[in-house]
């Protein structure tokens, strides 16, 4: 068992922060919110609705207001951008018509700065773009709820900097509450409105960053050194 | 006695496996029958399978009637059996070898790429992502792939067959003197519907077997990048050998229905 009497509740407009070690059950327990793994036991409440009790068709209309930026950004590689940004909306949207997703697929590429690379196919693009062209594909839908895994790690400092200011801006704009899972002290100093601390399968701690990153406590000053 | 376990523990992960690939099978009807059809990517699949296999088999299948004419022909000749070498080489080429080398050769081309393209999907997390984009992945790159092999297959078999009796053919001509025409005429009043329906009958579990194992080890690939070499490398593996057991099978029934 991964995660043991672990309680969270995420708030409206919110940028919540969680950190903890390798293997303490972060990823668990966001693949847990979106219906890729499931519980052993408990509630996990989505929105007001009970994830653990809805079928496939509820769940996935749920999954339209969640949006999900994977650690490898996860980008298919056997479509273009732009195939990829219209992955998630044309199964979303049947009826909408060719003018109106090409239209959000550019408008979303606005968004992270790279309409010009709409007709290329993931490989040809850098780490950083990869991950820009994720987060374009996580905001499609306009949801209400973007989950980020790790989203800086494996970038250099300068990318991984311009992704934390897009993140920034993508909350202001879109007005998402946000998740993110990272080790990068600099991203949850940045972009965090509370923090949560994985120990041991437990939300060990919780505050903001100036509350946690002067803690006594040495597990929790372990985290900000 | 020491011995005995890892014996234990192989035959105990082989029957699991079995396990496993039955219910994964028993998964893929499930899905077929329900909607929505992914009917766009099933396309995109016959077209890789079937468009970009062609080559391929179409080479492998005139070398092999090349070559079986080749081999075939002065054993026959001492004989004074060479008049019965397009009645030989097609009625072979037609029940068996075709269809077994063909299936043989795709299981390399089909059944790996497939392993490898769904291995290398599941550690990337892209299946992932698909199923949270609201879409069932089984259904998007299972469902679609296995029945692309299963319909492609007897097309591929079909094509190599006939260019495999081109081949032969034209040793025919060359080395014997015997017109196109002839030749054909020979072959088409030397095959029946008893060598043409096992035939194309047992092509459509070869391509079955071909997306199902392949689709298995890749959509259960562990992770990372050994994990995939792993998927592809058994996706061959374990798709030959059952292709040979499904001939096995196919053989021992046409003998049991004709006779």
């Amino acid at each position: 068992m991964v995660l043991k009497d672990f309680n969270l509740e995420m708030y409206e407009n919110e940028n919540l922060v969680l950190m903890g070690k390798s293997g303490s059950g972060k990823s668990v327990m966001i693949k847990c919110l979106v219906g890729l793994m499931e519980p052993d036991s408990g509630t996990i409440k989505v929105l007001g609705q009970d994830i653990t009790k809805l079928d496939r068709t509820q769940m996935d209309e749920l999954r339209a207001e969640i949006g999900f930026l994977f650690q490898g950004s996860a980008l298919y590689d056997s479509m273009t951008v732009r195939e990829n940004l219209e992955f998630p909306l044309r199964r979303h949207t049947k009826r909408m018509n060719i003018k109106d997703t090409d239209e959000l697929v550019l408008e979303a590429l606005e968004n992270v700065g790279l309409a010009k690379t709409i007709d290329l196919m993931p490989n040809e693009l850098s780490g950083g773009m990869q991950r820009r062209i994720a987060l374009a594909r996580a905001l499609i839908l306009k949801p209400k709820i973007i989950i980020y895994d790790e989203p800086t790690t494996g970038l250099d400092p300068i990318t991984a900097k311009e992704i934390i200011e897009l993140m920034t801006s993508v909350q202001k704009r879109y007005k998402t509450s946000s998740m993110i899972i990272t080790h990068d002290v600099d991203c949850a100093r940045v972009i965090s409105h509370r923090m949560i601390l994985l120990l041991d399968g437990t939300n060990y701690a919780q505050g903001t960053f100036e509350e946690l990153s002067t803690s006594e406590d040495p597990r929790i000053r372990a985290f900000f050194k | 006695m020491a011995e005995s376990f890892p014996l234990k523990k192989n035959l105990y992960s082989f029957f699991a496996e079995i396990g496993a690939l039955s219910k994964f099978g028993a998964r893929f009807f499930k899905e077929l029958f329900s909607r929505p059809f992914e009917f766009k990517e099933f396309l995109r699949q016959c077209y890789q399978m079937g468009n970009k296999s062609l080559l391929l088999v179409g080479v492998t299948g005139f070398i092999l009637g090349l070559v079986f004419t080749l081999q075939s022909r002065p054993t026959l000749e001492e004989f004074g059996a060479s008049s019965w070498i397009p009645n030989m080489i097609s009625i072979s080429i037609v029940r068996e070898i075709g269809p077994v080398i063909i299936a043989l050769i795709c299981a390399g081309r089909i059944g790996s790429s497939i392993g490898a393209e769904l291995g290398s999907m599941k550690v990337t997390e892209q299946i992932d992502a698909m199923e949270v984009s609201g879409t069932n992945p089984f259904k998007y790159l299972v469902v679609t792939r296995i029945l692309a092999a299963t319909l492609m297959l007897p097309l591929l078999i079909i094509f190599g067959d006939f260019v495999a009796l081109i081949g032969s053919a034209l040793v025919e001509n060359i080395k014997g003197q015997v017109s196109f025409m002839l030749y054909f005429n020979q072959v088409f009043s030397a095959l029946g519907f008893r060598d043409l329906l096992p035939a194309t009958g047992k092509s459509f579990f070869f391509g079955f077997a071909i997306g199902l194992v392949g689709c298995f080890k890749g959509y259960n690939s562990s992770k990372g990048t050994a994990g995939v070499g792993r998927a592809s490398n058994s996706a061959v593996v374990y798709t030959s050998m059952l292709l040979f057991i499904i001939d096995f099978i196919a053989v021992f029934l046409t003998q049991l229905i004709y006779g």
